[in-house]
This record gives structure tokens, sequence and C-alpha cells, in this order.
């Protein structure tokens, strides 16, 4: 990763350092938020599972990648609310914005279906988390470094469980195969928002602090075809790739993820739970 | 020789000792045990339902987070007590099967819904509150294998209940509506926890066999009797009224009024709020995953199959 | 879609129970594994990770073992005589013949 700008302190030199520090430091508000909103809609998708699991066991396993991906996302939207200075914490990111005003990857928040397609939407995700919080472990900001050491940890047990799903229902049974196949197929034209530059990311990454998005696709593509190789599944073909996440412009089911998600909160303005 | 192996095994349980797997044991003991492992491990899966229905609705991340746990934690007991029943020669699919057709019950408690954001602080005060009440004796029941599972449980249930008790207290001391919500939570919790211990156990057949096989240790009125008593001062701390004009102070105990048991035998009998909602979503799950199980299986015959090697 | 080399094979009606699993975990350094219980699941791959989500609540540097229950080998109680008797007698080798000091840990 390229080394942040050199601070001075002469003059105006100092007074453009600081400009430059207050710039980056909402440049990094709003990455962070993006890594949040990932993190936390994931989370809520992967919670709706709670009591409807194929097996009791699967359950627990998805609780407890729920409950990395819901501890990523209190973190980084916390850091958000410090970062942005505007006195936000993560309820008031979490409960009070509405959906033009969220940043996460389409990807994170389509219905997660039927089991299959569960596990398929979570190969990609965790096969693009894991390089990705591996190289945001080493980032110029501390913060960000933070939690990505912790997550890259996690992320490798998420996309170890996706591998074993994806690979035991590709090979499994001629129904599973063919259910998995149709998860992948469905979500796969998502994937591609997931390597998208734009001029945030291109401000931070020049600074150390975020990663390149384009430079995880080989890895993450690696990872995703040896996967379905080893699961008989085919690499979906598709011309369609959807995006605008990182602007706000969201998916008809983000809606009611966010009605069922803040209602509650929002109901009881300036409460404490 | 059997009322030898019969006295052994009383011996053992008269001297608190414990009964393992392949211990000699009474069928009475056996199919008592199961029975009641069984249905406490349902009681845990069912569990999940009314609480988890909250999940994606929690009003803060930090509850978001804490009911996750509590959830999760609920299914892991379940499994823990399902492995407890299976030393005892029963497959869980059979007790599952039991479960589904409605052959094996669950606590009553679980058959009344959660229509506000207090019931879940409720059920972690109230529910789990009387539930280690219940489990703290079976930690030294006399089956190893059931009073180490449930040490393992009243570990991670105590997180439960002081979570429920401290999220009341948040909302007793919150806006109005708040406060109201939490007393209303109280006034549909409180007589369905003090059933949850069971009638009386003069109306209890079973009582005096359970006792002497070491598998219950106190009656369900001294259990009922300990927990009105730990949870009246708690409600008073709360500032909350505990739905019961006949509730007074008697020899140093705080005395119930009368329970409606015939509340109790709707609810048992399957006609409770819930009951149906409850069942079905726990077949539709199990049903709804069949494909999954059947592909894990046939993904373990084929690698073992492959694992054999050519015929040289 | 493509055929890729095997078809997977249906397995109609055959829903059996997944395999037993006894498992054992050593929660640090100097400890012996202990068995913490048993759980199912289609093969060791998955019972291990099913037996980490279930038994170590994601706690690192445990070390876990899973043993297909049906490979486990056990003694019968009825045959205790021949097997422990001998040990019986010599009390010393049993840690509750040792008092321990009050307050004395890891002894």
């Amino acid at each position: 990763m390229t080394t942040g700008a050199p601070t001075s302190t002469a003059g105006s030199d100092r007074d453009l350092a600081v400009g430059a520090d207050t710039a980056v430091a909402a440049d990094t508000a709003a990455y962070a938020l993006r890594l949040g909103d990932d993190a936390l809609v994931l989370g809520q998708r992967l919670c709706e599972w709670a009591a409807t699991s194929p097996q009791i066991e699967e359950d627990v396993a998805l609780l407890n990648l729920a409950l990395d991906q819901l501890g990523a996302a209190r973190s980084l939207l916390t850091l958000a609310g410090e970062l942005e200075g505007a006195g936000r914490d993560e309820d008031d990111l979490a409960y009070l914005r509405d959906e033009p005003d969220w940043t996460n990857a389409l990807l994170m928040e389509l219905e997660g279906g039927d089991f299959g397609r569960t596990m398929a939407r979570l190969l990609l995700v965790a096969a693009w988390q894991l390089p990705l919080y591996a190289a945001l472990a080493t980032s110029a900001d501390d913060g960000i470094a933070g939690v990505a050491g912790k997550a890259v940890k996690e992320v490798a047990y998420h996309l170890d469980h996706a591998r074993s799903w994806v690979v035991r229902l590709g090979d499994g049974t001629e129904e599973s195969h063919r259910r998995v196949q149709a998860g992948l197929d469905a979500v796969w034209p998502y994937a591609a928002e997931l390597f998208e530059r734009d001029a945030l990311t291109d401000r931070l990454v020049a600074r150390g602090v975020a990663a390149d998005p384009a430079l995880l696709e080989p890895q993450w593509r690696a990872t995703v075809e040896d996967v379905l190789a080893e699961a008989t599944l085919d690499v979906p073909q598709t011309a369609w790739h959807p995006t605008g996440g990182r602007s706000g412009a969201h998916t008809t089911s983000f809606g009611y993820l966010l009605a069922e998600l803040q209602h509650l909160h929002r109901s009881h303005p300036g409460a404490s739970w | 020789m059997e009322s030898m192996l019969e006295q052994q095994f009383q011996a053992t349980v008269d001297a608190d000792g414990r009964i393992e797997p392949r211990d000699w044991m009474p069928e009475g003991y056996r199919r008592t045990l199961v029975r009641q492992i069984a249905q406490h491990a349902h009681s845990e899966i069912i569990g999940m339902q009314p609480e988890g229905n909250w999940i994606t609705r929690a009003p803060s991340l930090r509850r978001k987070t804490i009911l996750v746990a509590k959830v999760q934690d609920e299914a892991g007991h379940g499994l823990y007590l399902y492995g407890a029943a299976e030393t005892l020669g029963v497959d869980r699919e059979e007790l599952l099967d039991l479960l589904h057709q409605g052959r094996q019950k669950y606590s009553t408690i679980f058959n009344y819904p959660t229509t506000s954001w207090a019931d879940v602080a409720a059920i972690g005060w109230l529910v789990d509150g009387a539930a280690i009440m219940n489990q703290v004796p079976l930690t030294r029941c006399s089956y190893g294998p059931y009073a180490r599972a449930m040490v393992r449980v009243c570990k991670e249930e105590s997180f439960h209940q002081r979570q429920g008790f401290e999220a009341m207290t948040v909302l007793a001391r919150g806006t109005d509506v708040q406060r109201r919500m939490a007393q209303d939570a109280l006034d549909r919790w409180w007589w369905p926890a003090l059933m949850m211990f069971g009638p009386s156990d003069t109306d209890s057949p079973n009582s005096a066999r359970s006792m002497a096989w070491g598998v219950k240790r106190f009656s369900n009125d001294e259990l009922r009797q300990r927990f009105v008593d730990a949870t009246v001062p708690q409600a008073e701390y709360l500032g909350l009224t505990v739905p019961d004009p006949d509730l007074r102070l008697e020899g140093g105990h705080h005395v119930s009024g009368e329970i409606d048991w015939s509340e109790f035998t709707t609810v048992m009998g399957g006609n409770g709020p819930c009951n149906r909602e409850r069942l079905a979503a726990r077949v539709a799950a199990h049903d709804e995953g069949g494909w999954v199980r059947d592909a894990a299986q046939a993904y373990a015959a084929k690698r073992a199959g492959r694992a054999v090697p050519a015929a040289a | 879609m493509t055929s890729q080399g095997d078809r997977p094979v249906e397995h109609p009606a055959a829903r059996q129970p997944q395999p037993l699993w006894e498992v054992f975990v050593r929660s640090r350094r100097g400890l012996s594994h202990t068995h913490v219980g048993s759980l199912h699941a289609p093969d060791s791959h998955m019972a291990l990770r099913n037996a980490r989500d279930l038994f170590t609540r994601r706690q690192e540097g445990v070390s876990i073992w899973v043993v297909a229950a049906a490979d486990v080998v056990a003694s019968s109680p009825d045959e205790k005589d021949a097997f422990f008797d001998p040990a019986g007698d010599k009390p010393y080798r049993h840690p509750t013949f040792y008092d321990v000091p009050e307050g004395l840990t890891h002894l």
C-alpha cells in the first residue's frame, strides 16, 4: 500500500494539512460506513435463519456468523461516527438513516432465499471479505486496521463454512445440485459491484487507507472457481452487472429490510434500550 | 439377579452417586428420563421462536447482538440435551418425530405470543429465572449425562436472566410508553411463569417416584415458592406491580394467590394462543431442510465410496 | 446446465440419522482432552466444525477431537471386578485419597 501524504507544520502548509486531514477523515468515515453497512445488512439477513435452519447445528453456525458480522458492523459504524465528528453513534447510523444514505453493496441485501442461495451468497461475500480484510489489516487508519485484523480470522471461518456447504450441496443429490446452482445463478451478477473503483476508493487507496477493490478480484475469482469446481457447479456467465449500492440506489427488498430493522427504534424517538 | 442389580442401582442413587449410560437401570427410570430430557430439549428449540421473532427488529445493535447470542445458546442447549437423551438408546430423529406428532411436549410457556419488545426482556427475567430454579437442582440429578449437560446449560443460562432483568430495568426507568410496555409484559408473563413449575405435587403422580430415583430433588411447590420469593423483590426494585392482588407476606414468604390451573390445562392440551403456530414453524423448518440433510448424507456416502481402493 | 463428469446420485427415501460423534476438548495447554458430549454430523469435517460451534463458542487455541461413536470401545460395568479390583485396594492412586489444603489449585 502507498503511504499517506506527509504533514507539515509551516503556516499555510499547516492549514492545508489540517484541511487534508479533515478531508481524509471524512473520506475514511464514508469508507468505514460502507464496510459497516455491508456487515450489518449481511448480518441482518443471516439472523433471519434463527429457528428456521435445516438442522439445529446450522442455527448455531449461522447465528455465529451473524454475531461476527454484527460485531464488525458495530465497530465500523462507531468508527465512522467518530471520524464524521457529528455526534452520531452506531445506533444513530443504523436506525435513523433512510434508504438513499445506505452504502452497502447490493449483494448483501439480497433476500436469503433457500439454504442453497444463502450459502452461494455467503461464498461470494466471504471470498471477497477475506482478501479485503487481509489488506486492510495494514491500513494507514488504525481504526480500520484494528477491525480488519480481528475480522480476517472470523471471515476465514465464514469462507470455510460456505465452502463446506456449497461443495456438499453441489456434489450431494440431484435436487441439492439444482437448487444451489439456481441460487448461485441468482446472486452471481451482483458480485461485480464488489470490485468497482470510484473517486472515494481512488483517494483512499492513494493514502493507504483503503484496499483497491479491483485488485481483490483475482484472488476472489480463484477461490470461488476452485470451490465451484469441487462442488461440480457451473461458473455462471452473465452480461448483467447491477450496481448502485455504494450511492444509495438499492433493490426493492432493501426498503422492507430497513423497515423491519428500524421500525421499533424509530417509534420511540430518544428512548434508551 | 435383577433384584440384585436393582439394589445396586438404588444404592448408587441413594448415595448420591451417578448412573452412567452402560449401567443397568430400571426400564421405568430409562423411560422417564428419555421423556423428561427430550421434552427439555424440545423446549429449548421451540423457545427459540418467541424471542427469535424480535431479532431483526431489536431496537439497538447491542440488544440485537445479545438476543442473537441468547437464541444461539438455546439451540446449543437443545443439542446438549438431545445428546444426553441419546445415551439412553434413542435417536434424535425419533424424538423429533414424537415432538412433530405432538406425542412429546415442550414447556407450556412457549405457547404464548411475544407481542412487544418488553416480552423479550420479561422472558429473560421471568422465564429464564424460573428455568434456573428448575435446572440448578438437575445438575445433581442421578443420571450422569443429564447432570453434566445441565452444568453446561446453567453456566450459560445465568447471562440470559441477567440480560433480561437489565433490559427490564432500562424500560422501567425509560419513557412513559416504555414503562407501560414493561408493566404490560409483566402482567401477561407472571402467571404463565408460575405455571412452569407444574401443578402441586399432590396432583402430580410421578413426583414421588422421580424423587426416589434422584431425578427430582425438590417439589414443584417448593421451587415455585423459591421463585416467587426471589422475584417479588426484583419487581419492587423495578417499580412494577406483580399482577396478583392476593400476593401477601406470610411467615417470611411472598405467598401467591390461587393459580388458575384451567389455563394451564388448556395450553397443555394444545389450545394455547401459539401452540399450532409453534409446532407448525418447527415442522416447516424440519421439512424444508430435508433436502439439505439428504445432500450432506449423499456427499458423505459418496466420499466413503470413493475412499475404497480399487480391487487389485 | 452442462454435465460435469459424475452426476450426483439421488438418494431417495434413505433419510437415516446422521452418524454420532463423541467430542473431546482440551481447553488449554497443560490439560488433557476431556469428553464434553456428543453430536450428529454427516462426516468428520462437519463434525469438527459443529463441535467448534457447539462446545467452544469460538474460543481460540482449543484442541478438539471428534471420534465416531461407533469406533469407541468400552469396558462393561459388569466386568468391573476383574478390571478394577486390583487398583481398588490401592487408594493412593486415587486423587481423593489426599487432603488438599484449602485455597490451593492445580492439585
